[in-house]
């Protein structure tokens, strides 16, 4: 006689039989044949087919089957839409039954069809539903709007129903008014911008009427229409907090957290001096306690809505801390939510307790638990300094359980303290390492890298450390890679020493052999870093890194004041805005917490900022694995309590000028060099001893030290004589002297870097050339030797440098030539340019007879002419300039207001080239505008022009 | 608001399934059977969003409940919504399981059509729905317990089972006129919970004062945490529509009084008074005149409910103490003694005492000496559990036990987990007292006097332990 064996019958022809028992004359049976249909509906058979004879059953008199014939309608009308216009006649007959239950049956049914041809017919009885003199029917016709606007929002306009609807707020049934603020609250919400929901005094009023008399959920409807009034100014905040209160105490949690809801929204607006506003916080804490001896689920989700309200106003419940204790029995999602909210209230008053909590979880069984547990106690330790002592031994004890997850992360939450208080408890690093080997996830490892790479320094086997960990680089995580990385360039940048093997593998596994662009990015940033400046490198990666802010894993203010706005929802459940999961264009409208006291500020305000401004908590983004990075830029939140990170210096020092940066460190540390060299490109000298340790070289601020070295330099030997050679060739004033240009930049010469410039001086033509070692090991053996060129220019001595060129370390004293410069570590090949004039000789001035034979002797074509422009002198200045450069001025004469002046050099190899220059003389200032040059081999008085202007316009 | 419900058996098999809502597709039934029910995993959260729709879920022995939705719903009503359904389907048909469920799946979807309206949950009280659901609990065997006091149940004993047809049985079309707009005035008025014209021959009200009493204890016997939480549950037999009013020795109350009193009463009475953390009420109650007033008044629903819940942490009456001796004799021996000591009138007597001393995993033997009741060592359970059962009040017995340990390297030290206890008393830890409860029915003629009251008091433990 039970209703179970509709569940069994699945013999063949099913559907046949069923048929046969649908059209049966006995009610019982057709009751029994629906039965039947209806279950096998349930477990997923298709019974569609029985549509017809189902839809028979209806015209009954018997609620029972009429009930069960309209379940099967609600499932299959939209499979059937024209059988389904079958069973219109029997609703719309039905609607004006005299039995009100079964008017609202038939109302109530029509609205769950949703086929078109259906929607209209419903229409009319819907209309006369909203009117019915029957509560109950007006109730469900309230509802049937919702379902009508879900099907057809225009049909719904068109037809007037929303005026209706709203007049049904005045209702004098609680029932019909609580369903009739469900109905338009819900059409409201995907119309974000109609007035649907026109609140004001008056309907609130009645609302707050409706609130004391209808079911409980009922209440839970108002109250959460009621969280989305902005009250016109605090009086009426206060009022309508006052009429809310009560639902406090109600046993049904939902309308408790709705009108928590109501209050944290409201209480906003309250003057906070206000006694009511005390009253009131006072009043939040027991309702908000009793939540947690609810049913498990229940306590979930009012777990997570106290853990918004604490961050929101943590005095509320500032003394509950005991509540939060977890029980032995609570499930797994509600310890770890207790867990959350004890470090939230965790304060110095309270932390010995927390503790000792704390110290028990992490022996339980979940795993996820005794993480979290041990996570716990080391945000104690962050928290309240006081407990920081404590909570350190506490995780000590932890390690040394060896329990494997526990120690790893434990490891990790010690790197967050060692972020908070650095330098202090640098005892434990030694425990730390005994795990090393231990540690298989990623954050533990990462976490202990760090540790490793921060404290170099008193690790005294830190490089084999972090070499244990360099073996299987390419199996590691990303997080354990960049790690790794940034640990291995602090370890040198402390220890430069034994390390540069290290380094130089890291980045070359990081750069050359990882198909990550972070990690590639990182290591290149580092590489270039390191090569380019190592002083900005220092302060960059070794900077002092900003404290982590007390308070982690706060919820962003902006967020957090729109998820106050939705206590007691998924919203505030997930801690996601509405957006986040809701699809479509409900849940788009962003809810505000209105203005502070007394502003009476319109909650629709456009403006984000009136609501953040009030001092948002620092917020760091919980991933704790962002430690240590490079630069810690991306950590560094603009509110942070800790001192002004000084990276952004660090930034600079790294943009600044190579040689200005080694020359201040290096005058400013080492005295050594006379300062009078100020005159010599080889301005920055070092003295031998740097040089034969490479460790001070790098001690001393790793400042790339600069030191002379020349060939063709007489006397080559001692280090004074290169001083001589560098000081005390004088140069006549006003020769060209250009600035060393890079040669050799570091990236191509595994570190060594080469800039030079040809001078010419004493009749030697001489290549001035700084060599920096950029790389991170010493550089010997040099030579040097240039591929055969244009103008026979070879090297007149070997290359002299005197000591090994150490890590960071420049050398300095050297138009086409290619140079091979030969070190230790191998060959490199570049090729410079030099001008011209280097090969003018100094004998290179022409009889007057023998120019004149000369010019008329070179033929025309060989003649090029050139403009000068934006050139200021006058010819004596002009023929004075270039004889430095043995350019010499045979004679001058003057033709309509231009001075002619003609000129003659001689190449090293011979070569003379005779020019006519013409300078304006009749402008305030000289200008020399144009240039003849005759050469019997042209080809070089593009060079030759080029120099001429490099000179004059120097 | 809610799209769809689901019930399904433990093997993840649909029992009941209703869509309310057109964007819960048919998929969504599997889509929780997959993602939660078949998981592996032990269930890590009762809310679990899956392809952008969202399982609110709760369990009944074996039965799951789960509530679909695309929307931000107030996912507090969803879980009260879900209970409330667990309830009424328990009233209709006692335990829910899978048996009663499909013995029941007809009257299942009349009552989700009516208590679900698109979603939003309609009056749910039991009493007002069986005025108008045509369909009947059945109930197997082995599930209920008939109670005396139900005057309206009727035996129908044949082959092992029994039907239990309440009065609302007579089909609906029998209602008149009249009947019917009775009925749905009700489910829609303000006193949803109770059907008008009730009528007993005999007017009976049980009143029963539920407590638990928790504590956390250090080893010298400083109270670290204690609270009680408290129900008071009721039975009423009533006719007609009943005014009630309820009065206990709430502090505010009696402190209000006494202003108006003499101080005489302030003295007798203060002593008794209690202070009350928080409470909730169920429907019935007036809130708004206890926000105002503070008394607790109510036309009740008709036979068994929850009137209300209260919380306490003042002044609580500890039934018993214990005191816990522990002595490490050696590295293979302990020595415990325990003392509990009751600490009520010696006219009471409290039922069911049980304490629970843990022992270290490394324990190989024990042997026991109580003075009173039955004391075993459970290897399982790693405790010696230690049974009396009566004790009467200002009494003290004690065990010792002589703990063997097995030798080993382990350096980790023992825990010492808390010592527990179990116990029943007859009377409420919380110092609460039920001072009056009024009965008014205006149109019948009986008076508060002519209504038989029955009040009880008990005292259980919650979580009560002692640390050693």
């Amino acid at each position: 006689m039970t209703d179970s064996k509709y569940f069994t019958t699945t013999k063949k022809g099913e559907i046949f039989e069923l048929k046969a028992e649908l059209n049966s004359d006995k009610k019982e049976k057709k009751k029994e044949a629906v039965k039947k249909v209806i279950a096998s509906m349930t477990v997923g058979k298709d019974v569609s087919a029985l549509f017809p004879d189902v839809v028979n059953c209806m015209q009954t008199d018997n609620l029972e089957l009429k009930k069960l014939v309209y379940l099967y309608l609600m499932n299959y009308a939209k499979s059937q839409p024209d059988m389904a216009i079958m069973a219109v006649n029997t609703f719309v007959k039905d609607c004006e039954d005299p039995n009100p239950l079964i008017r609202a049956l038939a109302v109530r049914t029509m609205g769950c069809i949703r086929v078109d041809k259906i929607t209209e017919y419903l229409c009319e009885p819907l209309r006369k539903c909203l009117k019915d003199e029957d509560p109950y029917v007006r109730k469900t016709a309230a509802v049937c709007v919702a379902k009508l606007h879900d099907i057809n929002a225009q049909l719904v306009e068109d037809q007037g129903f929303l005026d209706t609807l709203k007049d049904l707020i005045s209702d004098s049934n609680p029932m019909v008014v609580a369903n009739a603020v469900a109905a338009l609250s819900e059409i409201a919400e995907s119309h974000p911008n109609s007035n649907l929901l026109d609140l004001n005094p008056q309907t609130i009023n009645k609302l707050l009427t409706a609130l004391n008399e209808c079911t409980e959920w009922g209440q839970i409807f108002i109250l959460d229409c009621l969280a989305n009034y902005t009250p016109r100014d605090d009086r009426e905040s206060q009022s309508i907090c006052e009429r809310v209160t009560p639902r406090l105490s109600h046993a049904n949690s939902a309308v408790v957290l709705s009108a928590v809801k109501v209050l944290m929204k409201f209480m906003e607006m309250l003057p906070k001096d206000l006694d009511y506003y005390g009253t009131l916080l006072k009043k939040l804490a027991p309702p908000l306690v009793t939540l947690l001896s609810a049913e498990p689920e229940l306590q979930y989700v009012a777990l997570r809505n106290i853990n918004l309200i604490v961050q929101r106003r943590p005095e509320i419940l500032k003394h509950e801390m005991k509540v939060f204790f977890v029980k032995y029995n609570d499930p797994i999602y509600v310890k770890l939510e207790k867990l959350d909210i004890m470090i939230r209230l965790a304060s110095q008053a309270n932390i010995a307790q927390v503790l000792a909590e704390l110290k028990e979880y992490a022996t339980e069984v979940d795993v996820d638990f005794v993480r979290k547990a041990v996570r716990a106690i080391g945000r104690c330790a962050i928290k309240v300094e006081q407990s920081a002592e404590r909570c350190v031994s506490t995780l000590l004890d932890l390690i040394q359980t060896k329990v494997n997850y526990v120690v790893q992360e434990a490891i990790v939450v010690i790197k967050d303290i060692f972020r908070k208080y650095p330098n202090k408890y640098e005892s434990v690093i030694a425990t730390l390492c005994e795990n090393l080997d231990s540690l298989d996830e990623p954050e533990a490892r990462a976490a202990m890298i760090w540790i490793v790479g921060e404290y170099a320094e008193r690790i005294d086997n830190a490089d084999e450390l972090l070499e244990s960990f360099l073996e299987g680089f390419h199996d590691e995580s990303t997080q354990v890679q960049l790690q790794l990385l940034t640990a291995i360039v602090k370890l040198f940048l402390k220890k430069p020493t034994e390390t540069q093997e290290l380094v130089q593998q890291v980045l070359s596994l990081a750069t050359q052999d990882s198909d990550n662009p972070d990690l590639r990015d990182r290591g290149y940033i580092y590489w270039r870093l390191l090569s380019t400046d190592p002083v900005a490198a220092k302060e960059v990666v070794l900077a002092e890194k900003p404290l982590i802010s007390e308070e982690t894993d706060l919820i962003e203010p902006t967020l957090l004041e729109e998820l106050i706005c939705h206590i007691g929802t998924l919203a505030s459940v997930y801690h996601k805005p509405p957006s986040a999961f809701v699809e479509g264009s409900r849940g788009v409208q962003h809810k505000r917490l209105p203005g502070s006291a007394g502003s009476g500020e319109s909650v629709e305000s456009p403006d984000p900022g009136a609501a953040a401004t009030e001092t948002p908590p620092a917020v760091i983004p919980s991933q704790g694995d962002l430690l240590g990075d490079l630069l810690n830029l991306d950590l560094t939140p603009t509110t942070t309590t800790g001192p002004p990170p000084p990276t952004t210096s660090g930034m600079q020092m790294g943009a600044m000028d190579l040689l200005s940066g080694g020359l201040d460190s290096l005058v400013g540390l080492l005295h050594q060099g006379p300062p009078s060299l100020s005159a010599s490109p080889s301005t920055t000298t070092l003295g031998g001893d740097i040089g034969g340790n490479p460790a001070m070289g790098a001690a001393f601020g790793a400042a790339p030290a600069t030191m002379p070295a020349s060939f063709n330099a007489p006397g080559s030997g001692g280090l004074d004589d290169l001083f001589d050679l560098g000081g005390g060739v004088g140069m006549p004033m006003g020769a060209l002297n250009p600035p060393k240009a890079v040669w050799l930049p570091a990236m191509k010469a595994k570190g060594l870097e080469i800039s030079g410039v040809f001078v010419r001086r004493a009749g030697v033509i001489q290549m001035e050339m700084t060599l920096t070692n950029k790389a991170m090991s010493v550089m010997t053996d040099f030579a040097i030797q240039f591929n055969r060129n244009s103008f026979g220019l070879a090297p007149a001595g070997p290359l002299q440098i005197l000591t090994p060129l150490s890590p960071n370390q420049s050398i300095e004293p050297l138009n086409n030539l290619q140079v091979a410069v030969k070190n230790n570590i191998d060959v490199f090949y570049f090729s410079c340019q030099y001008p011209i004039s280097m090969l003018f000789v100094e004998d290179g001035k022409m009889e007057r007879q023998v120019f004149l034979a000369t010019w008329k002797d070179i033929p025309n074509d060989n003649e090029s002419q050139f403009q000068i422009k934006d050139c200021h002198l006058n010819s004596d200045a002009a023929s004075n300039k270039l004889q430095s450069s043995n350019i010499f001025t045979i004679a001058k004469r003057t033709v309509e207001g231009q001075d002619m002046l003609y000129q003659s050099m001689k190449l090293t190899n011979g070569i003379w080239v005779l020019a006519e220059l013409r300078v304006q003389a009749g402008n305030p200032n000289y200008t020399v505008s144009s240039i003849s040059l005759k050469c019997r081999a042209p080809e070089v008085s593009q060079c030759v022009f080029q120099n001429y202007e490099a000179v004059l316009k120097n | 608001m809610i799209g769809g419900l689901f019930i399904y058996n433990h093997k993840g098999e649909v029992l009941i399934s209703r869509v309310y809502r057109d964007d819960i597709g048919r998929n969504a039934v599997d889509a929780f059977r997959v993602n939660v029910i078949h998981a592996r995993q032990q269930v890590r959260s009762p809310v679990t969003n899956i392809a952008r729709t969202s399982f609110l879920h709760v369990k009944r022995s074996n039965i799951w409940l789960a509530a679909a939705t695309k929307q931000n719903v107030n996912a507090t009503m969803v879980f009260e919504f879900l209970y409330k359904m667990c309830d009424v389907m328990a009233a209709y048909f006692g335990k829910i399981s899978e048996e009663n469920v499909k013995n029941n799946f007809v009257l299942i979807y009349e009552l989700l059509d009516e208590i679900l309206d698109f979603g939003y949950p309609q009056n749910s009280e039991t009493g007002a729905l069986k005025t108008f659901i045509t369909q009947q609990g059945i109930k197997s065997q082995a599930s209920y317990l008939i109670s005396k006091n139900q005057p309206n149940v009727v035996y129908c004993g044949t082959h092992g089972f029994l039907f239990v047809f309440l009065w609302s049985c007579f089909v609906l079309q029998h209602h008149t006129k009249e009947e019917q707009s009775q009925i749905t005035s009700q489910v829609t008025g303000q006193i949803g919970w109770r059907r008008e014209g009730i009528k007993y021959r005999r007017n009976e009200l049980f009143l029963d004062v539920l407590e638990s009493v928790n504590l956390l204890m250090s080893p010298q016997g400083q109270v670290l945490s204690a609270h009680v939480s408290g129900r008071v549950v009721m039975k009423s037999y009533l006719s007609g529509m009943p005014e009630c009013k309820f009065g206990m020795n709430d502090k505010i109350v009696i402190d209000k009084q006494g202003k108006g009193g003499g101080s005489e009463d302030v003295a007798k009475s203060g002593k008794q008074s209690i202070a009350i953390d928080d409470c909730t009420f169920h429907q019935c109650v007036r809130l708004s005149k206890f926000d105002t007033e503070r008394s607790i008044s109510f036309i009740p629903p008709d036979g068994d409910y929850e009137l209300m819940r209260y919380r306490t942490t003042k002044d609580i009456i500890l039934p018993f103490r214990v005191i816990p001796l522990v002595r490490e004799v050696g590295r293979t021996r302990l020595e415990v003694k325990v003392v509990i000591k009751s600490n009520f009138k010696s006219s009471l007597l409290a039922q069911k005492i049980e304490v629970r001393i843990p022992t270290p995993l490394t324990t190989s033997g024990v042997q026991l000496i109580c003075m009173k009741g039955k004391a075993k060592y459970k290897a399982s359970e790693n405790a010696i559990v230690w049974k009396v059962k009566r004790m009467a009040g200002m009494k003290e017995s004690q065990i010792s036990a002589e703990i063997e340990l097995l030798p080993t390297n382990d350096k980790k030290k023992w825990a010492r987990p808390p010592i527990s206890m179990n116990f029943e008393v007859p009377f409420a830890p919380s110092g609460l007292k039920v001072r009056y409860l009024k009965v008014f029915e205006p149109k019948l003629n009986y008076s508060d006097h002519d209504v038989i009251k029955w009040v009880r008091y008990i005292g259980r433990s919650g979580i009560y332990e002692t640390r050693c």
